[in-house]
């Protein structure tokens, strides 16, 4: 069973807004999407591998080779504001 | 009387250590991985997690976490695959990092250590994984803002977490210095604390003696040198016990050192911040390791610090306590070996490199691979000594010269007139002048006091610079006075 609640920290995980009337019915979307997906607990998978991708690739390397970088302020661009060379966030606190 | 806290509990200790790796280029990009550049210079559409850009794994980095695994005595997970963990900061641009949840590269290895009393103990290691180092920020408190650089944000990081095996700050202490002495010796990383490169954090708790449920843990943060794990641990301990001995119970949470305060105290932090929603990486294809990857890299490992040691001990039969101070510096380790393909007298080299010339190492706050002191030089002087053309004395004064001018011993001596002075008659007029200026104490040595005849030679020591051979000396002034 999914609750309201389960649906408002998911939200705020995500930080995703949600109106009040949006989480009634996110509930309910939720609560089918779950339903089904436990429909495939029932199967027995205790011979299958775990996939750990959908592509049939695998060991995909690069060599370590440095490639030139972005310039400062191509990147700095698409920041909000910035500083002496520093993307300016408002106060984080550890 | 009740028992001191300290016996009546037991302390319960794991690290999680994390290591960046000195590859050239980042983990997921071609961006180089260098420390001390101007900010966000070194980043890319990867590295700052742009719509679009696809990581792909450095071979490197990957060749690295599986040579620290090896020397970590781990089992090589022959399927690895990475997962996002997700969390909102900004020195993370994706908004989430690129670890590894279920199925790491290194799984259930150990490292040995050595105990405050002597005994060898064993740390077993839980896991070790690659993930991806996050960016640097700067709390800015006078404009009330955070500076963000991302240089750093994929530089390749390993993760090193133990059982909670240890038993006290002075275990994880030794275990700390143990594990950075067989990373450097790997050459995967500089190990520097103060720059960041190995980092520490600590899972504490404690627990009555005897029990077997481990007792509630806070994990401590922000200890940024291997002196401050100590005290950070220790003072961390101390507040368990102060909580549990008041009725107190303690609160599962993360803190942070305060180095000068001495003290540790709440991270605040918002309440959900540990539920990272872990998730395979779709961007990164799994990896199958193969005995053969897994054995072409074992075969590059080199000797370990442990191996060299009993190597050191056996081959040159050197004490436990000598050879562990050789192993602390592969150089230094190096340059005994070569003086002792030299010289014979294994005890006499080994003193000189971890007795004068660590000192000058020390003085000179230099590590020794940067003096051009040669094997050869070094072996050359210790003879010189032996044979007793110079004196220890002079012969500390001629390695200062020679790790200044890279000069042979020979050199040194015939120009700076150093060679020790052993003719009987030079020596005798020396005694003569001395007894003369120091007649209370040749009174003294003629009423018995012979220790004062040490205090004579020194006296002879200093008026020749080091030059008189201090036994003559010696030999002498009982002749004299006995007459
Ligand atoms: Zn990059």
């Amino acid at each position: 069973m999914i609750s309201e609640k389960d649906v408002k920290h998911v939200a705020s995980l995500a930080r995703i807004h949600l109106k009040d009337q949006e989480i009634g019915r996110l509930t309910k979307d939720l609560e089918k999407i779950l339903d089904y997906i436990h429909k495939l607990n029932t199967l027995d998978v205790s011979g299958v591998q775990p996939t750990g991708h959908v592509l049939p690739l695998k060991n995909v390397y690069r060599k370590d080779a440095v490639r030139p970088s972005l310039a400062q302020q191509e990147v700095l661009k698409m920041s909000v504001e910035q500083q002496d060379g520093f993307f300016k966030v408002p106060k984080v606190i550890e | 009387m009740s028992q001191a806290p300290k016996q009546k509990y037991e302390t319960v200790i794991g690290l999680e250590v994390h290591l960046q790796l000195d590859t050239a280029t980042k983990i997921f990009c071609g961006c180089a991985n260098k420390f001390g550049e101007a900010p966000n210079t070194l980043t890319c559409p990867v590295c700052l997690g742009l719509p679009g850009s696809l990581p792909v794994v450095n071979e490197k980095a990957l060749e690295y976490a599986i040579k620290v695994g090896l020397a970590l005595n781990c089992t090589i997970n022959p399927f690895v695959k990475f997962d996002r963990k997700n969390y909102f900061y900004p020195d993370c641009p994706k908004a989430y990092q690129i670890s590894q949840y279920d199925f790491p590269i290194c799984r259930q290895g150990y490292l040995m250590i050595e105990t405050a009393e002597g005994e060898p103990k064993k740390v077993r290691i839980n896991r070790a994984h690659l993930e991806e180092d996050a960016g640097k920020l700067i709390h800015d408190d006078a404009h009330n803002c955070s500076l963000v650089d991302y240089n750093r944000t994929g530089t390749p990081l390993m993760e090193i977490v133990t059982e909670p095996d240890l038993r006290s700050a002075d275990e994880a202490y030794r275990y700390l210095q143990d594990l950075k002495l067989t990373l450097s010796y790997l050459g995967v990383s500089d190990c520097d604390m103060e720059k960041g490169s190995l980092r520490c954090d600590a899972n504490i708790s404690i627990r009555p003696m005897g029990e077997q449920k481990l007792g509630t843990k806070t994990e401590l943060k922000n200890m940024n040198s291997f002196k401050a794990v100590k005290a950070g641990l220790e003072h961390e301990i101390g507040r368990h016990f102060a909580m549990l001995e008041s009725g107190q119970s303690i609160v599962q949470e993360t803190r942070l050192w305060d180095e000068a305060r001495g003290r540790t105290f709440t991270m605040r932090s918002k309440e959900e911040a540990h539920d990272y929603r872990y998730f395979p990486e779709p961007d990164l294809v799994p990896l199958m390791l193969d005995n053969i990857t897994v054995e072409k890299v074992k075969a590059s490992l080199p000797e370990l610090p442990m191996q060299k040691r009993e190597r050191l001990m056996q081959r040159y039969q050197l004490a436990a306590y000598d050879a562990n101070i050789l192993v602390q510096d592969p150089v230094l380790a190096a340059l005994f070996e070569q003086c002792a393909a030299r010289y014979a007298d294994t005890k006499k080299i080994c003193n000189w490199i971890n007795g004068p010339l660590m000192k000058e190492l020390n003085e000179r706050k230099t590590p020794a691979a940067t003096i051009g002191l040669t094997a050869e030089n070094l072996a050359d002087l210790i003879k010189r000594v032996d044979e007793g053309v110079l004196s220890n004395l002079a012969g500390k004064d001629v390695l200062t010269f020679m790790i200044d001018t890279g000069q042979s011993v020979d050199t040194i001596i015939k120009e700076k007139g150093l060679a020790q002075v052993s003719d009987d008659s030079a020596l005798e007029k020396i005694v003569a002048e001395i007894l003369q200026e120091h007649q209370d104490i040749a009174d003294q040595i003629r009423a018995g006091k012979e220790s004062a005849v040490g205090f004579l030679v020194g006296q002879a020591m200093r008026k020749t610079q080091g030059k008189a051979n201090p036994k003559k000396i010696g030999e002498i002034i009982k002749k004299t006075l006995s007459q």
